[in-house]
């Protein structure tokens, strides 16, 4: 194995994109990396998009090749290849592409990541969410995406005393920070009561404890690291990732309030990155409901099992305090296309640790994390990158 | 979804049949060809057992926001079971009101429509939980 660096990175704005298609976010992302990067097109040796559902979102399958194509990288037959993990779709794409390099089989590669959900109706968008679950004995008797996550917050409240107004408080977080970014689908502040007063979804989430339905792309370059100084004064190392699975059901896991999955990528990945959690400056985690980041900073092991509400109410998850927790906004706040989401991560992380934050750099960052996760916890992958190399 | 889909999982979702491991004697719901704990050994030994459906509800939600199959009937209230077997399933509470519904309440199975597939207009059946 060598070791591998990002050297280019590119994101699309998140949002309802209508005047946009899929083929035009998904090039565009590309097309700001590979700049980013100064590589030239015909030094690439392999590309790897994560997207969940083009299938069902837009009608159209086999979209890694389609999107190499109008790059303008199919006339040196590029091998372009989709990888699919549900909102894991993205991270599992850079997983992809790591190993690929790391193990030398290829020098330079592009992963991207790419989701076009706003051209179906929104019940229907939520149907190809909830088919992310178990559809014969989960969705089949009506439990949404939104029902699962929520029936994970009714638990954790009943064994912790997490708070109705804890899990509004990573909104309202999520949405501070989002407002600081150029890129993010909200980029205003939301206050507390507006979380608390939103119409319910599934009790006790809100509409404003979820996540968008966003169009949206991300890109990165990746290459070895004793070549990144070729091309980039600043090449930021994946200093490791792990990967973990789980039971596809909720109900069939060993513990509601913990995602195991998570547990496990995290200490693979601190264990290959020779850190720990107290390591790291500043952690994208999958807030794809306002209780998903409370179970991701308990898991991923910043805080105590229980602690996750508290820590929040706390602001020891606010930009530049204990750790910097989703200071992209998040799902939440920056969008959620969901075959995206994982490369957006690890662009922001990046960009943090490259000191290209703006209004919202992380002071002295020098090791971030993603924390991607496919379904209600049956897919999880961590990345850990360290900059200033 | 294909109407085989629907046929298929009929006697698990009409009679809660469910498997019991040969080697181990761990349950399963629904019905599982391998054992998690014991793998190959258990190839050829899942036997069918019948659950009665009847335990506590584990956690649960009000669902506000549903599915089109599902718009009719909000609020609905959807659950975690767990069975006095010791697995568990999900599934909605039914004869209980939304603000009644809680963490350790008993209950037990009955047999109702699930819904309905807009496209084939296939209704389907299977379990839902009242209070015991
Ligand atoms: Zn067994």
């Amino acid at each position: 194995m060598r070791e591998v660096a990002v050297i280019g990175i590119g994101e699309t704005k998140f949002g309802e994109l209508w005047d946009k298609s899929f083929r035009e976010i998904g090039i565009e992302a590309g097309l700001l990396a590979i700049s980013d990067s100064k590589i030239k097109g015909e030094e690439i040796d392999a590309l790897y998009i994560g997207n969940m559902s083009a299938g069902r979102f837009i009608d159209q399958e086999h979209i890694a090749p389609l999107v190499a194509d109008y790059v303008g990288l199919a006339g040196q037959n590029l091998p372009a290849t989709r990888i699919e993990g549900a909102g894991a779709s993205g991270g599992l794409a850079l997983s992809s592409a790591y190993m690929a390099v790391a193990s030398e089989v290829h020098d330079i590669v592009v992963v991207g990541g790419a989701e076009k959900m706003t051209d179906v109706s929104e019940v229907y968008a939520q149907e190809i969410l909830a088919s992310t679950a178990d559809q014969e004995w989960e969705s089949v008797f009506g439990a949404t995406f939104a029902g699962l996550h929520a029936m994970i917050a009714k638990r954790h409240m009943h064994e912790f005393g997490t708070t109705r107004e804890q899990l509004g408080m990573v909104a309202v977080k999520n949405h501070k920070n989002g407002a600081l970014n150029p890129n993010a689908q909200y980029r205003r502040e939301m206050a507390l009561e507006v979380v608390l007063r939103a119409p319910m979804v599934a009790e006790p989430l809100g509409l404003f404890d979820c996540a968008p339905l966003s169009d949206g792309a991300a890109a990165l370059v990746l290459c070895p690291l004793d070549k990144a100084k070729e091309y980039t004064d600043n090449p930021v190392r994946i200093a490791s990732c792990g990967q973990a699975g789980d039971f596809m059901a909720l109900h069939d896991r060993r513990d509601i309030c913990t995602m195991d999955a998570t547990v496990v990528a995290g200490k693979k990945a601190f264990k290959y990155a020779g850190i720990g959690p107290s390591d790291i400056n500043l952690a994208e985690v999958h807030d794809n409901y306002t209780i998903s980041e409370i179970l991701a900073i308990e898991d991923i092991g910043f805080f105590k099992k229980g602690e996750g509400g508290k820590a929040t109410e706390e602001g020891k998850t606010a930009l530049n305090s204990e750790i910097s927790i989703n200071s992209s906004g998040g799902l939440k706040a920056r969008g959620q296309p969901v075959g995206a989401t994982g490369v957006a991560q690890a662009v922001e992380v990046v960009r943090q640790l490259r000191g290209e934050a703006g209004d919202r750099q992380v002071k002295d960052a020098r090791y971030g994390l993603t924390h991607n996760v496919g379904g209600t916890g049956a897919s999880v992958i961590v990345h850990i990158f360290e900059g200033g190399v | 979804m294909a109407i085989p889909r629907f046929w298929r999982e009929i006697p698990s979702r009409y009679n809660l049949i469910g498997t019991e491991c040969g080697n181990c004697g761990k349950r399963y719901f629904p019905p599982r060809i391998i054992c998690p704990q014991c793998h190959r050994k258990s190839f050829g030994k899942m036997k069918n057992v019948r659950f009665t459906g009847s335990g506590e509800i584990v956690t649960y939600s009000v669902i506000h926001n549903a599915p089109k199959a599902f718009e009719m009937q909000v609020p609905y209230i959807i659950a975690i079971i767990e069975f006095e077997e010791g697995v568990r399933a999900t599934g909605q509470i039914i004869d209980c009101e939304v603000e009644d519904v809680k963490i350790g309440m008993k209950v037990s199975p009955a047999f109702r429509k699930i819904g309905e597939d807009g496209k084939s207009g296939v209704i389907y059946y299977g379990y839902k939980f009242k209070p015991a």
